[in-house]
Order: structure tokens, then C-alpha cells, then sequence
């Protein structure tokens, strides 16, 4: 199983894809490593510089609709690469969201109201957030302050980031 | 209670259900090409599971850089390339025989109504115009759809597009597919199947409602659909008359693959098409769509008439009626990729290639190339493409590129003058 947690990358914005997310003209990378230095550097949010804000981060909290567009699972590649296996937003893509799990990484769904209240709360301090995925708890730090969010991991999801991703759970049961 | 096409395709091929929302689906089809696959067969290789669940199943091209233009992307094709031949792959296209994937694959004939369809490709949902459930999906579920011939899938929701009307001169299946998108928003059928249904469809080419499916997924969608029927047995019958012996065999058999009228649905949505203009985008999201004469004037550095959603010898045609007998602007460059090598024939044949070139446009071999910036006509930073293509995300056609999505005639009128103007104008 991966490590979820790290510092907090906020991205105040829906509907971030996937070619902002890694640009195609890296789709000819044959090895993942080389996806590193090239999260997030197309995406324009306005204070924002992507050759600074991603480096030692470990968890991204955003809007809707993450990771929407092509089916590249470079996406949740070129996150993993970073040491980010954890993106928290209010909804996700389709398909990128059953890439996280695929790779046994996590897309945690939380209701619109609740992730204001962490961008209101949260979004101007360093913060460094740890999942619990034993009690499903998203625990989060910042400047002293402490606080615990339930989320739901249940039934596929759960097996999935258990076994480690798709391939190992598929080829044991099929 | 009734059942939508999408859940009788998922009741024939569920095998499993890992839990109560999740179904674990036996796959007719998985479709391999060289950006999203070698990845995943180095991960076999490396796991010692170099092997493919069934090679007759599984169709393989390259077809987004091709020629490759440098070495990493010829390394690509190799990887694919012997992979297919280790594994006895037939079905693998290769440069001068090779198109892009949801063009080739169904002309083929590989699409059957009924059939569930994986590949490593958002736009895999295109294929439902036969009456299939296809859809994109990662690297991962296309290793293990490659190495066991399943994939899983939640139960989805469907949203009913009804689409009644009469269309005017100029408008075509594009315009109709981005107002349906601009309608739901790019999110609006996320997790959900769009079924394309009502009289507008009945009446659209197999290419027109492959149009429409192409785009399903700009609204989130998991897969387009459209239900088979004689236009379908038409385009299918040179590969299906040794199993049917007349035509209405065939369609009686995939009547089947259509919705019961009683099926439930998340929602249905009646759209009146008789009233719609030609429509191409403005921004950075394929939902921010206006009319073309809201966006008249707006002037172009390039044209792109090509890729899954518009290059098929039905959009060639289109604007090459358009293009007949003029030039393209001076300072655009026009480029055309027809979809396939047959389409690329049939252009040839009927004399509308050199309708493109007397017109001054530049003709590709076929290639996914400029769609996504990967070769054949990238941008440069603060340029304008009027395209016929999908996407028009930031930085989509080359870093710091605008690209507007229009219809093959929007586009040809668009070249010839220069700026976005409506195919009605240009005419005659």
C-alpha cells in the first residue's frame, strides 16, 4: 500500500484536465519518471507557478470534476511520480478516478460545502494532511489547528487500494 | 420494468460483481494503439504476464504519431509492433495501412451492436453509434483487459437525448453534439451513458452518429449510443452476410441491443434541432460553445479538417462541396487528414483530394497528429486553429494555441475566408 499523506497543494478550480494535467506532447515518455518535472505546467490558475507550488507535496484538494478529458492514466502517473497519491475534490472524472484506484492511489470524494469549508479554513496556511485509511478519516494540520473529516471508502475501492491496484486483485479472482 | 440497451449489453456480459455497484464485464473487443499501450506491456512484461487473453479479440494500430517523428515515438511503435507479432495478433495496421483507431477499427467491420469495447482512449466511445457499449479507460484496465479479457464498470445511469426536427442547410451532427454538450456541461454526463435517440438520429449516416458518440465523453460520459438498426446492418453487411441471410435477419437478431420503452432513465432531454445554427467554440472547454455568427470575424491561422470526430469521407465531402472551385485565405494554412486509408481512396476516387489541393490545402497521411498536438500541424504560442476536432483544451493543438471546434463545413467556409464564417455563405 502507498503513503497518503504529505503538504497540501490547493487548486482552486474545477474541471482541471488531463492535458493540464500532464501536456500530451509527453505521452511518448516510455518510462514514468520522466513524467516528474511536468505536473500541473500547463494549468493556469492565477497565483499558481507550477515549477514551485508541486515540489514537496503529498495530497491535492480541489473542485469538480478533476482530471476530466482524455483517458491518459499518465494523469494519476505523473501525480505518483511527485509522491501525490491523494487527490480530494468534490467529484471526479470517470475515467480518472477509476485510474487513482486502478493504481491503488486515492480520489476522495467529499460534499461541495465540506470542501469550501477547507478551502475558507485551510487553503492560505501550509497544510499537511494524513489519510486513515484503516477508519477512513482525512486528518488535517495546519498552523497549530487539528481537525478529523470522515469520508467513505467501501467495497471495490476499498479492495482495490488494498491489493494494491487492479492487476494484482484481477489476476488472483479471474 | 424495462431495460436499457446499456443494461442488457451489461446483464449478457456481467461475470462478476465485486460489489453491488461495480460489474465485472467479459469484453469482445480491446482496442490497442501506441500512445497508452507499450506502457502497459512493459508492466506485463515486468510482472512475467507477457501474454494476451484471446489474440483474434484484440485489434491494433498505431495511429496518433505516424510516421513517428522521433526516436522516442518510433520506440512506441516498436514495442506495439512486436508485440502484436509475439502474441499472433492478425488485426495490426502499420504505416500506409494504418488510420485513426474509431475510424479504422469500425470500418473494419470489429464493431458488432451488442459488443462491449475497451480502450486506452477517451474517445473510444464512438462506437456506440453501432449499438455497442464502448468506453475509454487507463492503462491499467487496458492491461487487464488485454491479459483476461475483463473490465469493470459501475452500473451506469443513462440520460435520453431525444432529437426531433428538421436540420438547415449547414448544419450537421457537429453542431448538433456540441449544443448537446454546451447543454449538459462538460461534467453533466459523467458516470452516465448518452443515449442518441428520436428522429434526427434515425435519419443520420453511420459517420454522423459516430460524430455525436465521439463526443459524449466532452460531457463526461462514459459511452454515446445510438440503437441499431438498418443504416447500421448497411454498414455492417460485407462483414456479417455469412452470418445472416438476408438483412432484416440481421436486423431482427440485433433489435435485441435496443431500449425497452419502459426502461428507466436519470433523465430525458427533448432537443428541437429545426431552429439550431452552425455552432463552434469560443474557450477553453468544449461546453463553451457559441453560434458561428456570434462568432463571425473571429480570424484564423490554421484549419484543421481530420481526426475520429470529423474525417470521415462523409465530412470530406462536406467541405470539399464548400471548397469547390476556391482558395483558401493567404495567410491560413489548410490541413486535411483523411481518417483511413480506404477514406483517404475513396477522396482520391471521387476527386476531392484535388478539390483540397487546388484549394491550397496541405493532405496528411492519416494520423491523430495535430489533434493533440503531438505532429502534423502543432501551433505556435498565440495562434488560432479552426478545427473539426474534439478538444479545444488549453495548450490541446501546441503550447499557448487557441482552437475552436466546428463542423467540416464551418471549417472549409472558415479556411477560404479566413476568419469564422457560416459554409452558407461560402456556397454556389
Amino acid at each position: 500500500m502507498k503513503k497518503f499523506e504529505g503538504k497540501v497543494l490547493f487548486l482552486d478550480r474545477s474541471d482541471i484536465n488531463t492535458d493540464e494535467i500532464i501536456p500530451a506532447k509527453y505521452l511518448t515518455e516510455i518510462s514514468k519518471e520522466a513524467l516528474k518535472p511536468h505536473l500541473l505546467e500547463d494549468l493556469k490558475i492565477e497565483g499558481f507557478a507550477p515549477d514551485k507550488d508541486v515540489k514537496d507535496k503529498g495530497v491535492i484538494v480541489t473542485k469538480t470534476n478533476f482530471g476530466c478529458g482524455s483517458s491518459r492514466e499518465h494523469a494519476p502517473w505523473s501525480l505518483e511520480v511527485n509522491n501525490i497519491n491523494v487527490v480530494i475534490a468534490e467529484s471526479f472524472a470517470r475515467i480518472f478516478r477509476q485510474n487513482m484506484y486502478n493504481c491503488g492511489m486515492l480520489a476522495i470524494e467529499l460534499p461541495e460545502e465540506t470542501i469550501n469549508k477547507i478551502f475558507n479554513k485551510y487553503s492560505r496556511k501550509e497544510t499537511y494532511i494524513k489519510v486513515d485509511i484503516e477508519n477512513s478519516v482525512i486528518n488535517i494540520a495546519a498552523e497549530g489547528e487539528q481537525e478529523e473529516i470522515k469520508f467513505s471508502l467501501k467495497g471495490f475501492d476499498r479492495d482495490l487500494i488494498l491489493a494494491g491496484g487492479w492487476v494484482d486483485y484481477v489476476d488472483k479472482k479471474y | 420494468m424495462g431495460k436499457t440497451i446499456t443494461e442488457k449489453i451489461f446483464d449478457a456480459h456481467l461475470i462478476d460483481k465485486p460489489d453491488q455497484a461495480v460489474n465485472v464485464l467479459k469484453l469482445d473487443r480491446v482496442f490497442c494503439h501506441e500512445i497508452t499501450t507499450p506502457i502497459g506491456i512493459n508492466d506485463l512484461i515486468s510482472r512475467g504476464k507477457d501474454r494476451v487473453f484471446d489474440p483474434d479479440k484484440i485489434k491494433v494500430v498505431i495511429d496518433h504519431v505516424t510516421p513517428a517523428k522521433d526516436s522516442k515515438t518510433a520506440m512506441q511503435g516498436k514495442v506495439l509492433r512486436e508485440w502484436a507479432k509475439r502474441n499472433n495478433i492478425k488485426d495490426f495496421f502499420d504505416i500506409g495501412r494504418n488510420g485513426v483507431c474509431h475510424a479504422i477499427f469500425p470500418e473494419k467491420g470489429f464493431v458488432r451492436p451488442g459488443f462491449t469495447i475497451i480502450m486506452g482512449d477517451s474517445h473510444t466511445c464512438t462506437h456506440g453509434a453501432f449499438g455497442a457499449f464502448a468506453a475509454g479507460i487507463g492503462t491499467t484496465d487496458l492491461e487487464v483487459g488485454i491479459l483476461k479479457g475483463v473490465c469493470a464498470f459501475k452500473t451506469p445511469q443513462t440520460i435520453k437525448l431525444e432529437i426531433d426536427g428538421q436540420l438547415k442547410p449547414g448544419v450537421y451532427s457537429k453542431d448538433i453534439i456540441l449544443h448537446i454538450i454546451s447543454l449538459l456541461t462538460v461534467s453533466g454526463a459523467t458516470n452516465r451513458i448518452i443515449e442518441f435517440t428520436g428522429p434526427v438520429v434515425d435519419s443520420m449516416s453511420m459517420e454522423a452518429r459516430m460524430t455525436l458518440c465521439n463526443m459524449a465523453i466532452e460531457a463526461g460520459g462514459t459511452c454515446g449510443i445510438c440503437y441499431p438498426d438498418m443504416t447500421t446492418v448497411d454498414y455492417l453487411w460485407d462483414y456479417i452476410k455469412d452470418e445472416f441471410k438476408t438483412k432484416d435477419n440481421a436486423l431482427n437478431n440485433y433489435s435485441k441491443w435496443i431500449s425497452d420503452e419502459d426502461a428507466e432513465y436519470d433523465k430525458t432531454v427533448n432537443i428541437d434541432v429545426t431552429d439550431l445554427e452552425p455552432a463552434a467554440t469560443y474557450g477553453y472547454k468544449p461546453d463553451e460553445v457559441k453560434s458561428v455568427r456570434e462568432m463571425q470575424g473571429t480570424k484564423v491561422d490554421q484549419v484543421y479538417i481530420g481526426s475520429c470526430t470529423n474525417g470521415r469521407i462523409e465530412d470530406l465531402r462536406i467541405a470539399a462541396r464548400v471548397l469547390k472551385g476556391k482558395k483558401i485565405s493567404n495567410f491560413v494554412r489548410g490541413i486535411v487528414s483523411p481518417a483511413t486509408p480506404k477514406i483517404y481512396e475513396q477522396a482520391l476516387d471521387e476527386g476531392i483530394i484535388k478539390v483540397f489541393t487546388e484549394a491550397g490545402f496541405c493532405v496528411t497521411n492519416p494520423t491523430c497528429g495535430a489533434c493533440l498536438g503531438m505532429s502534423n500541424g502543432v501551433l505556435a504560442e498565440g495562434e488560432v486553429c479552426a478545427s473539426t476536432t474534439n478538444r479545444n483544451f488549453n495548450g490541446r493543438m501546441g503550447k499557448g494555441g487557441m482552437v475552436h471546434l466546428m463542423s467540416p463545413a464551418t471549417a472549409a467556409a472558415t479556411a477560404v475566408s479566413g476568419y469564422i464564417v457560416n459554409s452558407e455563405l461560402y456556397k454556389g
